[in-house]
């Protein structure tokens, strides 16, 4: 019963987007240009310091194609169709949603779901495929180090919904979120490796970003597919995210209800 | 056993106010201020008053999603903040100024949605569909996506949203607003024949009390957060001291004429306006004034709710 609707939710939330069709597609050029520039930006740094933060070339270009086809699907970058739920909670159309027998945090999950589906497979494959027809990337052989890949991908999009959901609900006390949603944005692109594999930060930078949940988004999808052994190796990457993404939802629920109990839903 | 019994409810809202560059003041405003009233199964009522009555305060109460700062509250026998999702399932919400469907998908993916999310039964779902689709001509609409229906699509899309999953209650927060005559009319027809035939209890907010008028049996009165009237129509008229207007054009001009039982309020030229109160016959005024004064015509105007609020409202 739920499960239909969920799926029903996930594949709205794919074919919602999947109709603008020309972002799509300018959204893919962007993706690409930047995986372009960014690919020599590093080409350059490592011919400069070799093996810097570990990291052979081709297993940095590889960082840097992966860091991009994540960025849509986790959310990096906030605004626009990843927009968090701030204007639903300040326009009163929360109302509307809370007015549901379906609890808003799993709608709202599988509704993104949907939509980063959507994301990974055009504005994350297909820059990537450029990527490594026009670059020498290091692809893993072994099945079970994509498949943990893939279910660490999964775990970075919902801990990346969770960290908007928890900023959407916080317009349910500050009416503007626009100072934490910009801090947000600035912690998931630096704090998350994707500017820069998180390996390459000086020590203390390197060990607080390690204490946030914003390295589960980039760094640690990528850890788990640069990987040289196979498979079981990554596991405690994996339970890192698992316990981030828990923790996240965890208050989300918390909050989901405290909101409602003690603040008001605008609008008449 | 009432379908929704109020008793003694308030709520209070605080409001920080930034005065000059470091004062603060905090306001309570008392939005709802003890309100007490019950609604049996099957009553349609009207809920009407001025702007920032607290209409909108009582149905968010109403809904579970606003905890009321005191006072017993019950819908269908579930405190409705404690039992909002279980609630949720038997009640219908329409807010005029916002929308419950998915902006972006097709009308029908937004039903279907809703289908599951409500988890009605298919065989549930097709009949209730196909007849209120029918009933509120929306059927050629079902392929567009709910941003490029106009207001009054959008509007008669959202009330068959409300209703396929069989709601007891129907909540609806001036449903009407921005629509033209001939969709009001029809709106109007569709709730009465809902209200009628189903048995739905409809609680309608609206500033439009032709509205009320045509759908409802039952109004209540909210004036600064307090019921200032709670009954039928004859009982409205009479609270709010309605009159009835003889318009009455004489021959020659006369001065003012003065009929028991009557009283004028207006001269213009030959045409005098003379207010009977609603309970009484005009037969005796109509009679004395013919025989004081040659008429030449003369017509009776029945006083409209518009006239009678203003009396019910506690004037600041
Ligand atoms: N979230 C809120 N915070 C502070 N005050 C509020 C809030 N919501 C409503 N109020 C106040 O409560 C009072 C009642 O508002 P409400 O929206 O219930 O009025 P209403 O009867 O629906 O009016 P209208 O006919 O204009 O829709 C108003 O004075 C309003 O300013
Ligand atoms: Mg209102």
């Amino acid at each position: 019963m739920s499960a239909s609707l969920y799926a029903g939710l996930a594949s709205r939330g794919f074919r919602r987007y999947a109709t603008y069709r020309s972002a799509t597609l300018a959204g893919i050029f962007t993706n690409t240009v930047f995986g372009v520039i960014i690919s020599y930006t590093y080409i350059a740094l490592w011919v400069e310091r070799p093996q810097l933060g570990g990291y052979g070339i081709a297993q940095a270009l590889t960082f840097a194609w992966v860091a991009q086809a994540l960025i849509m699907p986790v959310g990096l970058f906030g605004g626009g169709i990843v927009a968090d739920y701030s204007e639903r909670v300040r326009s009163g159309a929360v109302a509307t949603d809370l007015q549901r027998p379906a609890p808003l945090l799993a709608v709202r999950l599988a509704e993104d779901l949907g939509r980063a589906a959507y994301a990974l497979l055009t504005r994350g494959i297909a820059p990537m495929l450029v990527g490594a027809l026009l670059f020498p990337l290091a692809w893993p052989s072994s099945v079970s180090t994509w498949l943990l890949f893939a279910l660490s991908i999964t775990l970075a999009v919902v801990i990346g919904f969770a960290l908007r959901y928890l900023l959407g609900l916080l317009a349910f006390w500050i009416i503007d979120t626009s100072g934490p949603a910009s801090v947000l944005v600035v912690l998931q692109i630096f704090a998350s490796g994707s500017a820069l594999p998180l390996v390459t930060f000086p020590g203390v930078l390197r060990r607080i970003c390690e204490l946030l949940p914003f390295r589960c988004l980039v760094q640690v999808p990528c850890d788990v597919l640069l990987r040289e052994d196979t498979g079981t190796g990554s596991l405690p990457l994996i339970g890192l995210q698992l316990l981030w993404a828990t923790t996240l939802l965890g208050l989300g629920a918390v909050l989901t209800r405290a909101a409602v109990r003690t603040v008001v839903v605008q609008g008449g | 056993m009432p379908m929704i019994d109020v008793h003694d409810l308030r709520r209070t809202f605080l409001i920080r106010e930034r005065r000059g560059v470091l004062r603060r003041t905090r306001r309570e405003v008392q939005a709802v201020d003890g309100i007490t009233f019950s609604v049996e199964p099957g009553e349609a009522v009207g809920y009407i008053g001025p702007n920032g009555a607290g209409k909108s305060t009582t149905i968010k109460m109403l809904t579970g999603i606003l905890v009321p700062t005191s006072g017993h509250l019950r819908v269908a026998d579930l405190d409705p903040s404690r039992r909002r999702t279980e609630l949720a399932r038997r009640i219908g919400v329409v807010f005029g100024q916002r929308t419950g469907l998915w902006w972006d998908l097709p009308l029908r993916d937004s039903f279907e949605l809703l289908r599951r999310i409500y988890r009605v039964p298919t065989p549930t779902y097709e009949r209730n569909l196909s007849a209120y689709v029918g009933l509120l001509e929306i059927g050629d609409l079902l392929g567009q996506p709910v941003r490029q229906l106009s207001l009054g699509q959008r509007m008669r899309a959202d009330i068959v949203a409300a209703l396929l999953h069989d709601p007891e209650i129907l909540y609806l927060d001036e449903p009407t607003i921005g629509l033209d005559i001939a969709s009001k009319q029809r709106l109007r027809t569709f709730l009465r024949e809902l209200n009628a035939d189903r048995g739905t209890t409809i609680l309608l907010t609206t500033h439009d009390l032709v509205d009320i008028e045509q759908v409802c049996r039952r109004v209540m009165v909210i004036d600064h957060g307090r019921l200032a009237f709670d009954g039928d129509f004859a009982a409205l008229h009479a609270a709010g001291q309605a009159t009835r207007t003889v318009v009455v054009d004489f021959h020659d001009e006369v001065p003012p004429i003065d009929v028991p039982g009557s009283r004028v309020v207006r001269v213009d030229g030959v045409r005098q306006w003379l207010t009977v109160p609603a309970g009484t016959p005009t037969g005796p005024v109509i009679a004395a004034l013919a025989s004081s004064h040659e008429i030449a015509d003369l017509s009776i105007r029945e006083p409209t709710i518009e006239d009678v609020l203003p009396h019910l409202y506690a004037r600041p």
